[in-house]
């Protein structure tokens, strides 16, 4: 902006405030004190050019598809494709889950997305002493290659893309996967999918580890490796700010802490000899959306353009391709309430909005009893329908990155940028991500924005409707899912019936090896993938790299 | 006679991983003055009761999200009543269906307080019943 | 059977229930403390501090388990900073001794510092005594030592490790001399981060300056407690300390200073607690009050207060 035009609006801005805003002010004073973001930070009562005074359109925006990709990682977006619709499901046994994806497809989704029980999650096998009253509970429970065939019967792993959400046993999972591909006639190299695989935000905020950090940290870039050379269409991990977000933390804390934990990452690849420009590409991120629609669309644009300027300037990486933050995103579980569930439906849309102004590559959004149960075959319709109505009839995505120039969202993209580096920084001195966790200081932050929120809601600073204002007498919601009770007792007996059917002295010699292989410094996905073939359990094999590893010991104060 | 503090055991029993409400809890247990033992994850039935023990709780807070309430809730009531913990208040939160409050409230589990609900609702419900236990009322 | 009988027997209720009492009621739990007295002396105690973060509960952990392979009991007392404002507290040093929660030859106990009537000196004393008629044979005391109170808890202990860590960058400082003196065994811990060389020079010169006129060298020992690395050579090196402090007269030396603090804290508290009993409240408000709005001095109300106490005393007031 030249300084003739800016002195002109100063002017009339100062004219403005003292004219007609006064006037309004005395005699409506503002509904409240201050007015905040979701993540409680300041809002103006009005952006205008001159908050843009810096702003330059081709360093800091770019066109979509170009460095720094603040507008987007692909020059048509959803003109030319939409987001893949990916509904997270999951729960039971194999045969259940197996409907429910099937239901899923047929209703229009894009893509799978797996939720597995929390002893698959842990690995564990479902007759060991933790797993009792948790089979099925929240996922499906996966026992061995055996679940797994059934999990995926009648889907072809050529056309549809799956996304696992597995992180400390992901090898043994992925290698599952691939076995069933391969009993299908689907080569590995055609397979297409995610897995989460990212240990770091387990140790902060979502506990389904395993082992301690250096261990997995390995695990993690043996799977890079691996896929780099056998699956080069897989997203070897899935670097997740979603579950930090719903542990409370700031838009600005979940992108600065899923960023510093891409970075650690990819630091431990390159310090292993890994080829950057091979791996990186394959590297996707998992973000959360929230409430607040401009902020949330604001800080998708900064996670790319700052992803972009560390890949670049960090790591210094040639293929732009290595530079592109590609993200999935699920709305904000943490917003929907028990109390009128309805009213979450409401909500998810308008969080799903946010998510594709936002530019993600894929979505899944919550259904309405999502703080009462796993969502009923109802609910998830209506979610889905919610992600194919924006697609299709609000015109959102009739053009490339819609919110790009409005006054308020680039200067919001541009502070929240600030506030990320700001914290990358704070993590840089303290030794990097995995040792900014070992010293409870990411933790300590997100403990401190969710007790502040809390706070909030309990002062009424911040209102949720229905639950501190507006609420009403209710009524128990009713055709909430249920598992069914007897499906431990269903898996043990699956289980043994796997047990008794394999070679038993092939496995024993297949988890040898693998205990070998995890002793060494050879990548241990071969032998895993040879486990898992000779139908060796998922605790079996996990029980195996836990005698190497070791477990990791929860350790941070409050 | 001074009021003694009271002292609040908050447990994660099971595999459930999610600690943002148990955390956000024993902050408030303790600005407003109790002493809350934090256990940590994947706690068993025998962790938490021994614990309980040592620690002499008056209350026991147990946060699950994982749905195996029903099936570690009565394993943890069933120790407490071995080791005689008769007068200790129990209390859960997560998510809770509805339908199993009753009977969980029917097996020993005073109030369970699901999503949505107010801290200081908490607080004050603590501080009435130990004191009812107490006999200070 | 009755509480101390319970409490020798190893009942872990009564040995909770009893330790509560103490610290909120301890006149109730004097006789108890009483009856135990004579079954006391035989537990050593080690007391465990040091900044937070530099790994007290996790040395206390696995020196723990060192200990139970060879069958010895164990007691721990685990003190954490309560809130200035609420009085309340996070006592989270259990979450590191999970393993040990199921053992039944452990027993653990989390205290608040604030808030014991009597001092936290006091309570922490009978509760070592508690766990010692329990049938402890060594008791850890777990706490950060910065202020009077904390300092003081760390007396209470036989033998006494300070644990520092790398990376401290100043607060190496903070500690106050009072650890520093007190301090037997020296425990850089996660020693395998940068800096753990430069630290141990520090610590060595430290010492040098702090002219500690016994004859018991402190070792300083690097440790990495999560990987359990150093731990056996640590524990030598207690029992070494011990030895020491058996042989060489130190630890009758010391148990007879703390004796005689408790004798006289006990006696201070009991007089403390008159003085309120005869002098009450109210009465010393108004005195306040005099000193300053008149500007009478304190040293005439305490003279005047004196003598209605020793009126009362004298009375029969016992």
């Amino acid at each position: 902006m030249d300084h003739k035009e800016k002195k002109r609006i100063e002017e009339a801005k100062i004219k403005w405030e003292s004219k007609s805003l006064e006037m309004v002010l005395n005699k409506f004073p503002e509904r409240k004190e201050r007015f905040v973001t979701g993540s409680n930070k300041e809002v103006k009562r009005l952006y205008d050019p001159l908050d843009l005074e810096e702003f330059d359109y081709l360093e800091d925006s770019g066109f979509p598809g170009d460095f720094p990709y603040t507008r987007g990682v692909q020059p048509t977006m959803y003109r030319g494709r939409l987001w893949t619709m990916r509904q997270y499901a999951g729960f039971g046994d194999a045969e259940e889950s197996n409907k429910r994806y099937k239901y899923l497809l047929k209703n229009g989704q894009t893509g799978l997305s797996i939720a597995f029980d929390l002893p698959t999650q842990i690995g564990y096998d479902s007759d060991h002493p933790m797993s009792h009253g948790e089979v099925g509970k929240v996922g499906v429970a996966i026992d061995s290659l055996k679940d797994m065939e059934i999990l995926f019967e009648g889907i072809p792993l050529e056309k549809v893309s799956t996304s696992m959400t597995i992180n400390a046993p992901a090898a043994v999972l992925l290698a599952m996967y691939i076995a069933v591909a391969e009993k299908q006639g689907v080569p590995a190299d055609k397979l297409n999918g995610t897995i989460q695989n990212d240990i770091l935000k387990e140790y902060i905020a979502r506990g389904t580890y395993i082992f301690p950090p250096l261990p997995s940290i390995r695990l993690i870039t043996d799977i890079f490796d691996y896929c780099s050379k056998e699956l080069p269409r897989w997203n070897t991990i899935s670097i997740s700010g979603y579950h930090i977000r719903e542990a409370g933390a700031t838009a600005i804390q979940e992108i600065a802490f899923t960023l510093a934990n891409g970075i650690a990452y990819v630091d431990a690849a390159v310090k292993k000899g890994m080829d950057i420009d091979k791996f990186a590409p394959r590297i996707s991120f998992f973000f959360n959306a929230h409430n607040d629609l401009f902020e949330e669309v604001a800080k998708f644009r900064a996670a790319r353009k700052l992803w972009a300027k560390i890949m670049k300037e960090r790591f210094a990486v040639t293929n732009p391709k290595s530079m592109i933050l590609r993200f999935h995103t699920q709305t904000a579980g943490c917003t929907l309430t028990a109390q009128q569930p309805d009213n979450n439906i409401v909500r998810v849309a308008l969080q799903a909005l946010a998510a594709v102004l936002g530019g993600t590559q894929s979505l899944h959004t919550n259904s309405r009893d999502e703080a009462l149960s796993l969502p009923s075959q109802n609910a998830v319709m209506i979610a889905l329908r919610t992600q194919q109505i924006i697609a299709h009839e609000s015109g959102v995505t009739e053009t490339v990155d819609p919110m790009a120039g409005s006054y308020y969202v680039e200067k919001m993209t541009r502070e929240i940028e600030n506030g990320v580096m700001d914290y990358i920084d704070r993590i840089e001195q303290l030794g990097g991500a995995a040792s900014a966790i070992e010293k409870g200081f990411i933790q300590r932050e997100i403990q401190n924005s969710a007790y502040q929120y809390q706070r909030d809601i309990e002062d009424k600073k911040r209102i949720i409707v229905g639950v501190n204002k507006f609420q009403i007498e209710e009524e128990t919601m009713k055709d909430l899912l249920k598992v069914n009770p007897e499906i431990e007792k269903q898996q043990v007996k699956k289980l043994d019936d796997v047990k008794n059917s394999r070679k038993e002295s092939e496995v024993q010699e297949k988890l040898n090896l693998l205990k070998n292989a995890a002793n060494s410094d050879q990548n241990v996905m071969p032998f895993i993938l040879s486990c898992v073939k000779s139908y060796a359990t998922l605790g079996e094999i996990c029980d195996q790299l836990r005698n190497v590893f070791g477990e990791y010991k929860e350790s941070i104060k409050i | 006679m001074k009021k003694s503090r009271i002292r609040v055991l908050v447990a994660k029993p099971g595999l459930d991983g999610h600690d943002r409400g148990a955390k956000v809890i024993a902050r408030a247990l303790r600005d407003a003055g109790m002493e809350v033992i934090y256990t940590g994850l994947r706690q068993t039935p025998e962790q938490i009761v021994e614990a309980a023990v040592q620690e002499d709780v008056n209350v026991i807070g147990l946060s699950i999200l994982s749905g195996a309430h029903m099936y570690i809730f009565p394993k943890i009531l069933h120790l407490l009543e071995e080791r005689k913990m008769t007068d200790v208040l129990i209390i859960a939160g997560g998510i809770i269906p509805a339908e199993d409050i009753p009977v969980l409230k029917n097996m020993g589990v005073k109030e369970i307080f699901t999503p949505g609900t107010d801290t200081r609702d908490i607080v004050e419900y603590i501080n009435a019943n130990v004191a009812l236990i107490r006999g200070t009322i | 059977m009755n509480l101390s009988d319970e409490v020798r027997q190893g009942d872990s209720r009564s040995v909770a229930k009893l330790i509560t009492m103490v610290e909120n009621d301890f006149q109730h739990a004097q006789p108890f403390l009483k009856e135990l007295h004579p079954f006391c002396g035989q537990a050593i105690v080690i007391g465990i501090t040091g900044p937070p973060g530099s790994g007290k509960s996790t040395i206390t952990d696995r020196l723990s388990k060192h200990l139970r392979k060879i069958n010895k009991k164990v007691g721990i007392i685990a003190i954490d900073p309560s809130s200035p404002f609420s009085g309340g507290a996070i006592l989270g040093d259990r979450i590191r001794m999970q393993d040990l929660t199921t053992d039944k030859g452990v027993f653990i106990r989390s205290v608040g510092a604030r808030g014991h009537l009597g001092g936290l000196s006091r309570s922490t004393q009978a509760v070592v005594k508690i766990l010692d008629a329990m049938g402890k044979d060594f008791i850890f005391i777990e706490t950060v030592g910065v202020g009077q109170s904390e300092i003081d808890v760390i007396k209470v202990s036989d033998v006494v490790l300070l644990i520092v860590m790398p990376g401290m960058g100043d607060d190496i400082q903070v500690i106050k001399a009072g650890i520093m003196e007190i301090g037997d065994i020296f425990v850089v811990n996660k020693a395998d981060r940068d800096g753990s060389d430069k630290l141990i020079a520090e610590i060595e010169m430290m010492l040098h300056l702090s002219e500690k006129e016994e004859k018991w060298n402190p070792p300083i020992l690097k440790t990495v407690g999560t990987e359990n690395i150093g731990i056996d050579l640590l524990w030598k090196n207690v029992e070494k300390c011990i030895d020491y402090l058996r042989t060489s007269g130190e630890m009758f030396q010391r148990r007879k200073n703390r004796t005689r603090k408790e004798i006289f804290d006990l006696f201070q508290e009991s007089w403390r607690e008159m003085f309120f009993q005869f002098i009450g409240e109210e009465r010393l408000e108004k005195e306040v009050e005099k000193v300053l709005k008149q500007n009478d001095d304190p040293y005439h109300a305490v003279k005047r207060l004196s003598d209605i106490f020793k009126k009362k005393l004298f009375k029969g007031g016992e």
